[in-house]
């Protein structure tokens, strides 16, 4: 097969699937952002950025994607590595580490506030050693910073799996010989870590910051099952406007500034991690 | 062996994908009774003699987005709707089928916002409720001196949450401020009606100000968590709350699970009386449905008075049409039968009516006293200002649907003005 | 000598409590799952909590008895299959593409791949249900599967992109050289080396269809799944109910992903000789 066409060959499924179940669409909703019913207008952008909450919810999401995210890199790496250089019980543990997987965000909204509400678990624990005598509020418009802590614990706990999956995945693929070379030489494990393991996985460590920078800007259930109104983001903006203001053009154009932001991130994401060409791994 | 299991898997595959059976069911669409067991009861209980339904209850998003999916397309699954008036109001009344005919409620003043400012019934009321109060037994030897449950004031809600703090050291009053919780009603039908006999024309008044600043001082009192509550009978049972505010089938939960240790009572009143709203749901048919001699007669099922009893027991959800209501009704439906009849009994009543004639405007107008709520109790900012400032937006919502003013406010030509 | 050995047993330690606390991190918030839905509707309300399950099967039984269970477990497990399948079968291709090739619209080819996961799918439920209206594949277990492929895509392809980009290539070219065409090369070498990204984006796509609740609550009404059945109702059920629908959901999901896991570490032999 010619190897002019094979890539496109390759790429046109995926490309007309797309293109039909997602670009269609999304053109349709992406229009009602710049129109108002007199034509073409920003009014909607307008509209959604001076409101009052906006620069709230806005800076709310960035905020918590970048406590989250860099935590459940790291988390991810901890444990991707650990796994890894288990001898007995590495299925087991593996197994455990991505279980949160399964869960939907939903869900761990409800497991996470039964957690963090005022007669949950961790007031009951915290009574029953003794640190306090009487359950207090956790999560409440007095103590903001806290119910950022719980947002941010909540999603790293339900997220850093899908990061933990793909590494695991790419670690897989890096030769040993390389760590007995390095270990005959006397590199260290954290030397082994830095000079082998972290640049050979780059490609794998830039598709999972890719697609975790991407969902954490679009983080909702669990920021709404604990944080209550006190928290609000920028997904919950877009659902007020779609669901509840019923203005459709003013839920796309939120929609859209999401997805500017999850665009540039990635564009940082992917330059700081180019693999070079010509440099095979 | 492998390829066994393949053709199994297959088989299994194509019967799934063509299983998408004939079977011609009416689909009820519905907004209402959505918690696993209420859904439960109207599918075995409300809808089990009527044959053949299919009774759907879903989240708002969802609802909507499938039925405008419907009529875009031009035709669909849903015989018949089930949401609350304010979801009616916001539709075209040209997507909804006329229902003349088909029955009426009660109540000729739910009959005529039915009409949705047409000539002709475009839902059919289907069952009402209220908002009101629970307090749990440990709150009432903390009730102020003098004050009688049933006739409370503000005034007096506010000493008996704050004698609870004193003496627990806890707030313990519960307010639906959460994101599903229904906030915005108490605003519109309870705090502004008893303290500015209006809701929109009085919207920044000088009496709206000490309106505002009451709801600082019942704030003050009251459970910081209650950002996150928004269904109270889950802090009634937990004791997170102590005494609550919220619609009478979102208290249900703690009646039914506990009834003797919790009492229903009255909304409190302020200078201008004891302002309350009723909640009315009503069944519609969309002009998509697929069987429309099918979905009519479903309409003329849910009015008929035993579906309504039944409706009761499963919703908690009160009925629209003159029954007779049996006496071993679940203990949820007579504490709160029992509130609203007083509520509604008072002296001093001040009963409101539900926004009408906003249109699609409905969200936009509860945003605005949910916003108010917030930037005034929890963000501190001063009262006027933010009053002033909303003043403009609600004007305009007012003038771009043309609503006129409704109950409690005085009656207007053309939109209501906010004075 | 001793030291050395008492270093590494106190490092030992250290690695062995660390793998404990993570575990323990991940498992303790599920046993409160756990504890609460054993429980019954007296004590998930109590304070202080217990930390003892006291299988209470109350909140389960409801569930059993709930009309419509079994066939929306069915439909949900037939979505995720489809879902699974297709987004292998149309994402592999793409990733082994954009690992392997360099073409003009590689770029933009990558971005609309990314996009696919930045717009939030409720939007464009409207737009879609219209198209699945008009066209026949409403209400249907595939028409929902094609919507959970498009969300599941982005992970198959990138995922596949990002393990095919780290097989050296030289490995594929001494295949070629030893008398394997492309395509051979490729199933016998390369296949084998990616399993375990196969089946990471498997994974994947299996908990997105089962996890997705908006599109299957808007698109199918007879055929519903177990998620869209049970999960959009759950918030504002009580809390007993809550928490068991909520254990529900959790553990078939649970299932699946222990039997595939050891996939996850496949062909590790190989990709170490």
């Amino acid at each position: 097969m010619h190897s002019r066409t094979l890539p496109y060959l390759l790429i046109l499924p995926v490309t007309v699937f797309l293109g039909v179940f997602f670009l269609y669409p999304f053109v349709l909703v992406a229009q009602q952002a710049f129109t108002t019913g007199a034509g073409f207008t920003f009014d909607n952008f307008t509209k959604v950025t001076t409101h009052w909450k906006f620069p709230t919810s806005f800076k709310n999401t960035l905020l918590l994607a970048a406590a989250v995210v860099p935590v459940q890199l790291a988390l991810a790496l901890l444990m991707a590595t650990m796994v890894t250089n288990m001898k007995k019980g590495r299925d087991l543990v593996l197994y455990v580490w991505t279980i949160p997987l399964g869960i939907s965000d939903l869900a761990a909204g409800i497991i996470w506030l039964a957690i963090f509400e005022q007669s949950g678990f961790l007031n009951s624990m915290m009574q029953g050693l003794g640190f306090i005598e009487q359950p207090t509020n956790l999560i409440s418009y007095q103590s903001p910073m806290l119910v950022f802590v719980a947002i941010a614990l909540a999603e790293i706990w339900r997220a850093t799996a899908i990061m933990l999956v793909i590494l695991v995945a790419g670690i897989g693929l890096i030769p040993k010989e390389y760590y007995e070379a390095a270990e005959v030489f006397g590199a260290g494990p954290w030397k082994r870590f830095t000079r082998i393991t972290l640049p050979l996985l780059r490609p794998s460590l830039s598709t999972a910051l890719v697609l975790r920078v991407i969902l954490a800007f679009e983080v909702f259930a669990v920021v709404q099952a604990l944080g209550g109104t006190l928290f609000p983001v920028l997904m919950g903006e877009t659902y007020k406007y779609q669901f509840e203001l019923l203005n459709g053009g003013a839920a796309a154009a939120i929609a859209l500034i999401i997805l500017v932001i999850s665009i540039a991130a990635t564009l940082v994401i992917l330059r700081v991690l180019r693999v070079p060409k010509g440099a095979s791994i | 062996m492998n390829v066994k299991k393949v053709t199994g898997a297959v088989s299994a595959l194509a019967l799934a994908l063509g299983a998408t059976a004939a079977t011609a069911d009416v689909l009820f669409w519905s907004t209402q009774a959505k918690p696993v067991e209420e859904a439960q009861a109207m599918r075995e209980q409300v809808l089990a003699g009527a044959g053949g339904i299919d009774y759907q209850p879903n989240d708002g998003g969802p609802w909507l987005t499938r039925l405008n999916a419907e009529l875009q397309a031009g035709s669909g699954s849903i015989g018949v709707l089930g949401a609350l008036h304010g979801d009616f109001s916001a539709m075209d009344p040209a997507d909804l089928v006329d229902l003349d005919g088909l029955g009426a409620s009660a109540s000729a003043t739910f009959n005529n916002l039915a009409m949705l400012g047409t000539d002709s019934m475009q839902y059919i009321p289907w069952m009402q409720a209220s908002y009101i109060m629970a307090a749990s037994k440990e709150a009432l030897p903390y009730l102020p001196e003098g004050a009688d449950i049933d006739a409370l004031t503000y005034d007096q809600l506010i000493e008996w949450a704050g004698n609870i703090k004193t003496a627990t050291g806890e707030a313990k009053f519960g307010f639906p401020a959460g994101p599903k919780g229904l906030k915005h009603r108490f605003f519109q039908g309870y705090l502004y009606p008893s303290y500015t006999d209006g809701v929109v024309r009085t919207f920044a008044s000088d009496s709206a100000v000490t309106a505002w600043e009451k709801m600082r001082e019942l704030w003050a009192v009251t459970n910081p968590a209650s950002t996150n509550f928004s269904f109270l009978q889950e802090q009634l049972l937990s004791g997170d709350a102590w005494i609550a505010f919220d619609h009478t089938s979102r208290l249900a939960g703690a009646f039914n699970e506990r009834p003797d240790d919790f009492v229903a009572f009255p909304a409190p009143a302020g200078p201008t009386g004891r302002g309350f709203m009723p909640v009315i749901a009503g069944v519609a048919i969309p002009r998509t449905a697929p069987d429309m001699d099918a979905a009519k007669a479903l309409v003329q099922h849910m009015l008929k008075p035993e579906t309504q009893i039944a409706t009761l027991r499963a919703t908690n959800f009160f009925p629209v049409v003159d029954v007779a209501l049996p006496g071993d009704l679940p203990p949820a439906v007579q504490a709160a039968g029992n509130a609203v009849a007083k509520m509604s009994g008072s002296a001093d009543a001040n009963p409101g009516l539900l926004p009408a004639g906003l249109g699609s405007l409905g969200g936009e107008f509860s945003q605005l006293y949910t916003e108010t709520f917030e930037r005034i109790v929890l963000g501190g900012q001063d009262i006027r200002m933010v009053l002033d400032e909303h003043k403009v937006r609600l004007q305009a919502i007012m003038n771009d649907s043309g609503a006129p003013c409704w109950a409690p406010d005085a009656a207007s030509d053309g939109p209501c003005p906010v004075e | 000598m001793a030291d050395i050995s008492q270093s590494r047993s106190s490092g030992r330690f250290v690695y062995m409590s660390g793998v404990v606390l993570l575990c323990a991190w991940v498992l303790v918030p599920l046993y409160f799952l756990l504890i609460n839905t054993l429980s019954s509707p007296e004590a998930v309300n109590a304070f202080p909590k217990s930390f003892i399950p006291e299988f209470d099967l109350g909140s389960l039984t409801f569930f059993a008895n709930f009309a419509g269970m079994l066939s929306a477990l069915k439909n949900s497990i037939f979505v995720a299959a489809i879902t699974m399948i297709l987004s292998i079968v149309l994402g592999a291709p793409a990733g082994y593409a954009l690992s392997r090739f360099e073409f003009r619209g590689k770029e933009t080819f990558r971005f609309l791949i990314l996009l696919t996961r930045a717009f939030p799918l409720p939007l464009l439920a409207l737009p879609l249900a219209v198209m699945f209206i008009r066209t026949g594949i409403d209400d249907t277990i595939f028409g929902l599967a094609l919507i959970h492929t498009t969300l599941a895509l982005p992970f198959s392809v990138l995922i596949t992109f990002s393990l095919f980009s780290g097989i050296p290539i030289e490995l594929e070219e001494a295949a070629w050289t030893l008398g394997c065409t492309r395509l051979t090369a490729f199933t016998k070498v390369i296949l084998p080396l990616v399993l375990p990204g196969i089946t990471a984006s498997a994974i994947f796509a299996f908990v997105i269809s089962w996890n997705e609740v908006f599109a299957a609550a808007v698109l199918t009404i007879e055929n519903r799944t177990l998620t869209a059945f049970l999960l959009q109702n759950l918030d504002t059920s009580p809390l007993h109910l809550k928490f068991a629908g909520g254990f529900i959901l959790v553990v078939p999901a649970l299932v699946f992903i222990f039997a595939v896991r050891k996939y996850l570490f496949a062909m590790w032999g190989i990709a170490n000789r």
